[in-house]
């Protein structure tokens, strides 16, 4: 090691690089920084904009949520952290260049991809993935020109995630409380104009395995001018199941029992005998087919195939029964999950379980490449799930530094040399105070019509608004 | 002197936290406070607590005590209990650090941060 060698680095200490600036990203950066007074974090990002599905997954309506954004922002103003939006790693910049400049890459650029539900009828006009529906009403740019067809009366939704409620919920709520929110404009006039009367949220197994949680439930049973709409064959002897179960489980499981099969109070009567919309689970169905209506490319109706369960509780299995059931309804909604992609051919992939193989956060057979977020988790749990995760791999980065099982001792010249190649292929970054530009403009949009912002939705406003 | 008129140091109370390393760390707050605000008051440094500010969204703020103190610590609204049922390590006598204020007779009270590895078991499909 040559000490006395002088090079003009950022910063002498290990510099690392994080690919993605959702809570993985953010969190993973947070610990680090906090835990070595010596490392340099550089966060790219794809987006002119930071924070991940907190900004184009959480539903409008749960602007507390949200409130995450300020640890980030506090993270992103530490002079040891960087922040490069508009930088689409595998494309602007190479994962070879950036493990060139760096002495530790951090994956955790999520779960972009989608499941897709393999059945007849899915490229039908009324056919969405949650994850576009989702993208649509929360300014996802990609998801700008979905304009789904609100028009039905019906609405089925594939799947009993938290997904799917958020989903249920946006469809459902009154439009006096959306408009509070920062759901788009876009958004905000078709569902002020949608015909969308009744959303059945459908799920393979039973009431024992549905996979949101209670919160969200919760705010379905509250929702006002709503009323639940369910099926009491589908709770038969569930209730008896419940003594061998942990508490959570319980809690949800007897708050979908009461709302469906309890008389409800005289208040909560009138208050459904008021309700113009409806929203009910239904049980032990697999979608077959998607049927056009008369016209040939609109979604008419859904086939489901009715199952039975083998096994109990979380692992019980949803077997074909044989029958099946017809379903009339204008829109289908898939919510079956979120999915990683590789970004690279040359970096380790598990495709079965489309995640980046690893060991608390260390991926496998890759000295100095880690990975965070869903990316190393599955797209499953809720922010603090990843928060925790990501901590987890940030301590074993930290480790490796001090084992020396991580080698810090070549000079990496760090975000020096990707800007000025950045810039060579005529690519301008966004960097924190870039954003917070957009950002003060989107506050400021939104006071002007009672929303905490309105999103701006396309990629080139946002670089605009950046770079003036 | 339990009466109005008391001084401020009267007033105190103790709180005993234990954090994630089982480390003790002693603080003082004012009746009134929730032990959420007391953390950040007296900028107590548990990785990732508190995540939502105090807004019943995340459960980062949890903490365990002791059976007599948990009696002591007042009613569970079912919000709270919702949120309580997605923390990791979750007890019988869990409550949410944001939903919990300090009391006079809490004072010397013993609060534990749990411990923060994940567990899978635990963690709720935000997805499908
Ligand atoms: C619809 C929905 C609603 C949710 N609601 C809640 C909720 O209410 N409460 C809760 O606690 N949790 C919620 N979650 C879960 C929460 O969003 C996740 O736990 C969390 O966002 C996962 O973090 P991540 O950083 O791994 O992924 P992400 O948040 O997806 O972040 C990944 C980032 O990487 C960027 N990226 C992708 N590819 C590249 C590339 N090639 N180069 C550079 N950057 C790239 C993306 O643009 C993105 O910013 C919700 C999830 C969804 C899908
Ligand atoms: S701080 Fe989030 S629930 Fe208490």
């Amino acid at each position: 090691r040559q000490a006395g060698v002088h090079l003009s680095s950022p910063s002498p200490g290990p510099q690392v690089c994080i690919v993605g600036s959702g809570p993985a990203g953010f969190y993973t950066a947070q610990h680090l920084i906090k835990a070595r007074p010596d490392v340099q974090v550089d966060i790219y990002e794809r987006l002119p904009v930071p924070f991940g599905l907190v900004r184009f997954g959480v539903a409008p309506d749960h602007p507390e949520v949200k409130n995450v954004i300020n640890t980030f922002t506090q993270t992103a103003s530490q002079s040891r952290c960087g922040f490069y939006g508009n930088v689409n790693v595998g494309k602007d910049v190479s994962m070879d260049e950036l493990q060139q400049a760096y002495h530790a890459v951090v994956l955790s650029y999520g779960a972009e991809g989608n499941r897709t539900m393999g059945i007849p009828g899915e490229h039908l006009d009324g056919v969405y993935s949650a994850k576009d529906f989702v993208g649509w009403y929360n300014g996802l740019p990609s998801c700008r020109q979905l304009n789904p067809d609100l028009s039905c009366d019906t609405a089925v939704i594939l799947g009993q995630g938290n997904v799917a409620l958020d989903v249920a919920r946006i469809l459902l709520a009154p439009v006096p409380l959306l408009k509070k929110t920062d759901i788009t404009a876009p958004a905000l006039e078709a569902l002020a104009k949608s015909q969308v009367r009744r959303v059945l949220i459908v799920g393979r197994r039973g009431p024992l395995q549905v996979a949101c949680t209670i919160k969200e439930i919760r705010e379905m049973v509250n929702l006002p001018g709503t009323k639940p709409e369910m099926v009491a064959a589908d709770f038969e002897g569930i209730a008896d199941a419940l003594t061998a179960v942990a508490r959570p489980r319980k809690r949800l499981t007897e708050l979908i029992l009461k709302t469906a099969l309890e008389a409800p109070g005289e208040k909560e009567q009138e208050r459904r005998r008021a309700a113009l919309r409806s929203w009910g689970f239904r049980f032990y169905r697999s979608p077959l087919e998607v049927t056009a209506d008369p016209s040939g490319t609109r979604v008419g109706a859904l086939t489901l195939a009715v199952n039975r369960l083998e096994g109990s509780a979380e692992a019980a299995r949803a077997v074909l029964t044989g029958e099946q059931e017809v379903v009339p309804c204008g829109l289908v909604i898939s919510s079956i999950g979120y999915k990683s992609l590789p970004m690279d051919p040359k970096l380790p992939f598990d495709p079965s379980r489309a995640v980046v193989p690893n060991s608390m956060g260390r991926v496998t057979e890759a000295p100095g490449l880690y990975v965070s977020g869903w990316l190393k988790t599955g797209p499953t749990g809720v922010i603090a799930t990843t928060m925790n995760s990501s901590f987890d791999t940030a301590r074993s980065l930290l480790e490796d530094m001090g084992s020396g099982a991580l080698d810090l001792s070549a000079h990496k010249a760090g975000s020096h040399s990707i800007t000025s190649l950045l810039e060579n292929r005529g690519i301008k970054a966004v960097t924190f105070s870039d954003w917070e530009k957009i950002d003060l403009q989107e506050i400021s949009r939104g006071a002007a019509v009672g929303k905490p912002r309105e999103k701006v939705l396309r990629v080139e406003e946002m670089l605009e608004l950046a770079h003036t | 002197g339990s009466s109005e008129a008391g001084t401020e140091a009267e007033n105190k109370v103790t709180v005993h936290f234990v954090n994630r390393d089982g480390e003790k760390v002693t603080v003082k707050g004012s009746a009134g406070e929730s032990l959420l605000d007391l953390v950040i008051n007296q900028d107590l440094d548990f990785d990732g607590f508190g995540a939502c500010e105090g807004t019943l969204a995340c459960s980062t703020c949890h903490l365990i005590f002791d059976d007599d103190v948990f009696k002591q610590l007042g009613p569970v609204t079912d919000e709270e209990m919702d949120m309580l049922d997605l923390a990791y390590g979750l007890t019988d006598t869990s409550r949410l650090g944001c939903q919990v204020c300090l009391t006079k007779s809490l004072d010397g009270m013993v609060a534990r941060v749990p411990e923060s590895v994940a567990d899978i078991r635990q963690s709720k499909d935000g997805s499908s």
